[in-house]
């Protein structure tokens, strides 16, 4: 898993939802472990697209993030599809 | 004169004032004749505004609330649940039955709330980085939800959102429900957050105060007023009917024994002399007491020229030249949709004190406002009954009388 990235959700998280860093594991479930409903996970995407400063265009991929594990996959994927369009491709 | 209904008494006070947090710092502070209103920050940035002064709520610790529900309250939703909070463990309702319900006014849905969704959204064309959150904050009702939902009631939800006079139309909204028997108990009162929005309105319709000094700049029924002062805070009480208050031995502070609301559609603005005195005079035929029955009255009052004149030449109709008037929004300034509530819960420790309490930068008497009774210093003397009065842009008018508890 990419270090910053995990580093800058985790610390994303814990600030907008005032979670404990200890509640920051990979296998922790969104909504079954750190408490957030679907109104937070808005603000999740909000959170994350100012973090890492792209927006998120395909919403319905977060449906299928269930634990922070999920969350850094889909950065990962986020980013590598925003360079592959900034290089024309 | 009302019917066989039950009997209404307050059992809990709650405040968050510009004093602070706590309805005895604010019945303390008032007590020492302190004013709570300071500079109005960040006033000069906005072009054309001539006020200077303002009466803030110092910064409170908010994280007691939980995340999940703070996240929808606006600031006056913050300070209507602390004080929601204050109220009921003052009332010994720590254990509150969850099907209580409330009654919480406020002037109109969140102004700095308002303020952040319209700046985004007209600069941005879109919801930009607003949280999901914000429209609930926006919402006429979004402090009695906020605060319904905190506490976890599933009572009745009443949400007057009429100005100035909210938070006392509330309160007797509570009333009028208790007493007609369709609920026991009931959180009552109102809430107001300061946004440089509200200051510019009053100021753009020539009713705000330009006084350079925030200690002298709200002046009730001075000669030398030039207009009111805006605040923000929160008054919770609780309502019970009697024999609920009774039977689980709660501490009864007041009894509620009257309350009228009228409206004069005459004019937008302007406040109409006939108008309250007939709301007064509702209120007192619907305690079944006279005039001469009632030792003080907590006027509205908020130090516009216009509007004093009408309530002191309403007053002097109604009561005459003897009773004792006065203003806290000589120190308070106008919290709006909390000063009915803020008000009457200092109304309640001057009438349990037995000492009147004058009304500051009160010096020369406006002769305008009729001939009335408006001490300049504390007094002792036996109250057992106080009008409290307030009133609205719209023309909105509300009398609510409190009368000591005697079994």
């Amino acid at each position: 898993m990419p270090e910053k990235i995990w580093k800058t959700v985790a610390s994303a998280m814990i600030e907008e939802f005032e979670l404990e860093p200890g509640q920051m594991v990979p296998e922790a479930r969104i909504k079954d472990d750190l408490g957030l409903d679907s109104l937070d996970v808005v603000d999740m995407v909000i959170v994350l697209e100012t973090a890492f400063d792209f927006k998120i265009q395909d919403k319905a991929a977060l449906k299928k993030i269930i634990t922070m594990s999920d969350v850094v996959d889909f950065i990962v994927a986020t980013m590598a599809a925003e360079k592959v369009e900034a290089a024309g491709g | 004169m009302k019917g066989p209904w039950e009997r209404v008494v307050i059992t809990g006070v709650g405040a968050v004032s510009p004093f602070g947090l706590g309805a005895d710092l604010l019945c303390a502070k008032i007590g020492q004749g302190e004013c709570a209103l300071g500079p109005l920050p960040g006033g000069d940035r906005v072009k054309d505004l001539g006020v200077k002064a303002a009466g803030l709520v110092p910064e409170i610790d908010a994280k007691s609330i939980p995340r999940t529900f703070r996240r929808s309250m606006s600031p006056m939703g913050i300070f209507a649940c602390l004080a929601a909070r204050e109220a009921l463990s003052n009332a010994r309702l720590e254990d509150y039955p969850h099907d209580m319900g409330l009654a919480v006014g406020t002037t109109m849905g969140s102004p700095q709330t308002m303020t952040e969704f319209f700046s985004e959204y007209l600069s941005r064309n879109g919801f930009g980085n607003l949280r999901s959150t914000t429209f609930f904050k926006i919402m006429g009702h979004g402090v009695a939800s906020s605060l319904a939902l905190s506490l976890g009631l599933t009572g009745r939800t009443l949400a007057p959102s009429a100005a100035c006079v909210a938070g006392l139309l509330a309160i007797g909204l509570g009333y009028e429900t208790i007493a007609s028997g369709r609920a026991q108990v009931l959180l009552c009162g109102g809430a107001e957050e300061f946004d440089v929005l509200t200051a510019l309105t009053f100021d753009h319709i020539l009713a705000a105060s330009h006084h350079p000094d925030p200690a002298k700049a709200s002046r009730p029924f001075d000669l030398d007023r030039d207009g009111l002062v805006c605040s923000e805070g929160a008054g919770l009480l609780v309502l019970e009917s009697l024999p609920q208050a009774l039977s689980r031995r709660a501490p009864i502070v007041a009894e509620i024994t009257g309350f009228a609301t009228n409206t004069a559609p005459a004019n937008l603005v302007h406040p109409d002399s006939e108008s309250i005195a007939q709301c007064m005079a509702q209120a007192l035929d619907d305690s079944g007491l006279t005039a001469a029955d009632v030792q003080a009255i907590n006027a509205h009052a908020t130090a516009t020229v216009e509007g004093d004149r009408a309530e002191g030449r309403a007053i002097e109709k109604i009561f005459g030249s003897q009773t004792p008037v006065n203003s806290f929004k000589g120190q308070l300034g106008h919290t709006m949709a909390a000063s009915g509530a803020l008000e009457l819960i200092l109304s309640i420790s001057m009438m349990n004190n037995n000492c009147f309490l004058p009304t500051r930068n009160l010096e020369t008497i406006d002769p305008e406002c009729g001939s009335l009774r408006l001490p300049k210093e504390s007094q002792k003397c036996m109250i057992s009954a106080i009008m409290k009065n307030s009133f609205a842009l719209g023309g909105v008018n509300a009398s609510l009388i409190i009368e000591k508890y005697e079994a």
